[in-house]
């Protein structure tokens, strides 16, 4: 079974404050520390413990992004991916939810896996747009917010989460699906696996490599624009004060002050 | 001309859901609101849109769109914008209503924005507005040609009263395709939680990744219990898994608004900021000085939550006995 990952490179969630730039109106990407979606990390896990699972398998990791993704798909490739893709051009930058599934599902295309797995959403843009673009430009099904996956002979089936619960849900193969954050405990890459990755099969490709117009995709492929970028409307500053033992009973006095108690 | 607005309302238990009203009434205000509603039980959800500010509204009533997710409903609205040209389609962010945009965006080439908190017409230029991060709102903006979809992010809008409008009704009577009947819902289950659901609570404390360790989640737990509120998560510590999906603040469908929301350990990444902003009261415990959350908090206290937590679950406890 082949099952393929989409995975996308981010500015770290958990060091950088995400910074518009106001000219471009994009992402500032640059001087920032950027990872593999911790979201990924954890969807990257559900793939290769079902691989394990069904046994002749393979995993495969699919990016688009900028040459510096080339870490990203390392990562990935440590911690246990087969192989990975990557689609590197200039005409990508400022490509929207439309434009980002036209190019991953051109590569999927190629591929024909029996599962794609995508995180949710990603941790940076959080649209989650990008899945069910893909399924519907390949004419696949989708199970989305997967908490559990289950392959039984030509059927994917999947515990969805809801807001109350879950569903149980089935589909057949081929199928994409979408992974819940933090249903899967992320494996962290060995020194075997780092040292591994180097020796597995990379592929890079470029727009014309897929026969995608660059007018379909990037800023000129965007429908949405961004007319302006203006402050939020700051809350009024409160009040910090450093904590000397005492602070239970100052967040107490704050908490009655205000009736919450 | 006024505008005409698409809705697809969700239906929960055989009602329209709140998250579907609220953007009905907002649909209202911007022009001509149309609401779309297909399931077993459209026929009754639909007598009921007007008021809530629908002036006509597309039924069809048909159990294959409760059993079988996404594909058949975006067959259906492809079906509809052939035949309509609306300005926008409008849809509350949730759990099935996004999987049903996301494929419709492409299906119809149509251009999509999300999480937006507000609209407006200039013109005839709709303007929605998107806040991006702690710092900065962003105006984007959608081609005027074609049906553009807009999914807003819940509790931006209350729901409006149209009292005495009554909606023009149209049933529709596509066929449905036997091919599009794929992703099939085996079962539903609801889990029993304790205390209030994080997205009704008045009052929610949540832990992020100062909290060191999964196993210091119970004093975020302990605190929530005495306060009588909710306790949540940030995405990092349930991508650590630390914690089920269920529990994380900023996650699909869980903007928070509680009249308190306490902090500890979260340094504020925007996606946190973005789901518990609204919150009246904030209050949070971080050992970072600098860490965001202190520019949207009322009350801040730089110092361990490990330490401060079980002093302050035992203040509150003697407080509320007096």
């Amino acid at each position: 079974m082949k099952i393929h990952v989409c995975v996308k490179q981010i500015p770290d969630p958990n060091t950088v404050v995400s910074k518009l730039d106001p000219n471009t109106k994009r992402l500032v990407r640059s001087g920032v520390s950027l990872v593999l979606d911790p979201g990924d990390e954890s969807t990257i896990s559900a793939a290769i413990k079902l691989r394990d699972t069904i046994g002749n398998s393979e995993v495969v990791a699919v990016s688009m992004g900028p040459t510096s993704a080339q870490e990203a798909m390392r990562r990935a490739l440590a911690m246990g991916v087969d192989r990975a893709i990557l689609v590197t051009d200039p005409a990508l930058a400022g490509s929207d939810a439309l434009g980002t599934a036209r190019v991953l599902a051109a590569i999927l295309q190629n591929e024909a896996p029996d599962l794609v797995f995508c995180s949710t959403e990603s941790t940076d843009g959080y649209t989650g747009m990008v899945p069910g673009g893909i399924a519907e430009f390949l004419n696949l099904p989708q199970l989305t917010f997967a908490r559990e996956i289950n392959v039984e002979g030509a059927k994917a089936i999947i515990k969805r989460v809801t807001l109350t619960g879950y569903q149980t849900v089935e589909c057949p193969l081929p199928t994409v699906v979408t992974i819940a954050s933090g249903s899967f405990e992320a494996i962290y890459p060995t020194m075997k696996g780092i040292m591994g990755a180097k020796k597995k099969p990379f592929t890079q490709l470029t727009l014309a490599d897929l026969g995608i117009d660059p007018s379909q995709v990037g800023e000129a492929g965007a429908r949405e624009r961004v007319a302006a970028i203006g402050k939020a409307e700051a809350r009024a500053a409160g009040q910090v004060i450093k904590d000397d033992g005492n602070s239970a009973q100052a967040i107490a006095d704050f908490l009655q002050r205000y009736q919450l108690l | 001309m006024p505008k005409t607005m698409w809705v697809l309302i969700e239906i929960e238990d055989g009602k329209a859901a709140r998250s579907s009203l609220e953007v009905l009434g907002k649909a209202a205000q911007l022009g001509r609101a149309e609401a779309i509603v297909l399931g077993s039980a459209a026929a009754e959800v639909a007598s009921t849109l007007g008021e809530y500010g629908a002036e006509k509204v597309y039924v069809h009533a048909d159990a294959t769109y409760d059993n079988y997710l996404t594909l058949p409903a975006v067959d259906t609205i492809s079906m509809l914008l052939k035949q309509h040209q609306p300005a926008l389609l409008m849809l509350a962010t949730t759990y099935d209503l996004r999987d049903i945009a996301a494929r419709l965006n492409v299906r119809n080439n149509m251009g999509l924005i999300t999480d937006a908190t507000d609209l407006t017409f200039d013109g005839d230029t709709l303007q929605v507005t998107v806040p991006w991060g702690g710092e900065n709102v962003v105006t984007a903006t959608l081609p005027q040609q074609g049906t553009g979809i807009v999914l807003t992010r819940p509790k931006a809008f209350g729901v409006e009263q149209f009292s005495g409008r009554t909606a023009e009704i149209e049933t529709l009577n596509p066929s449905l395709d036997a091919e599009s009947q794929k992703i099939k819902i085996l079962d539903r289950v609801e889990l029993p939680s304790e205390g209030p659901a994080l997205e009704d609570a008045s009052v929610i404390v949540s832990g992020g990744r100062g909290l060191g360790k999964a196993e210091n989640f119970h004093l975020v737990e302990e605190l929530a219990a005495a306060l009588g509120g909710a306790a949540g998560a940030t995405r990092a510590i349930v991508d650590a898994g630390w914690l089920p999906y269920s529990y994380q603040v900023g996650q699909t469908g869980k903007t928070v608004k509680p009249t308190l929301y306490v902090a500890c350990g979260i340094s504020g990444a925007i996606q946190h900021l973005a789901g518990m902003k609204g919150s009246k009261y904030i209050v949070a415990i971080n050992k970072d000085e600098h860490a965001p959350i202190f520019s949207v908090a009322d009350f801040g206290v730089v110092g361990d939550a490990l330490t401060i937590l079980p002093r302050l679950t035992q203040e509150v406890k003697r407080r509320k006995a007096h």
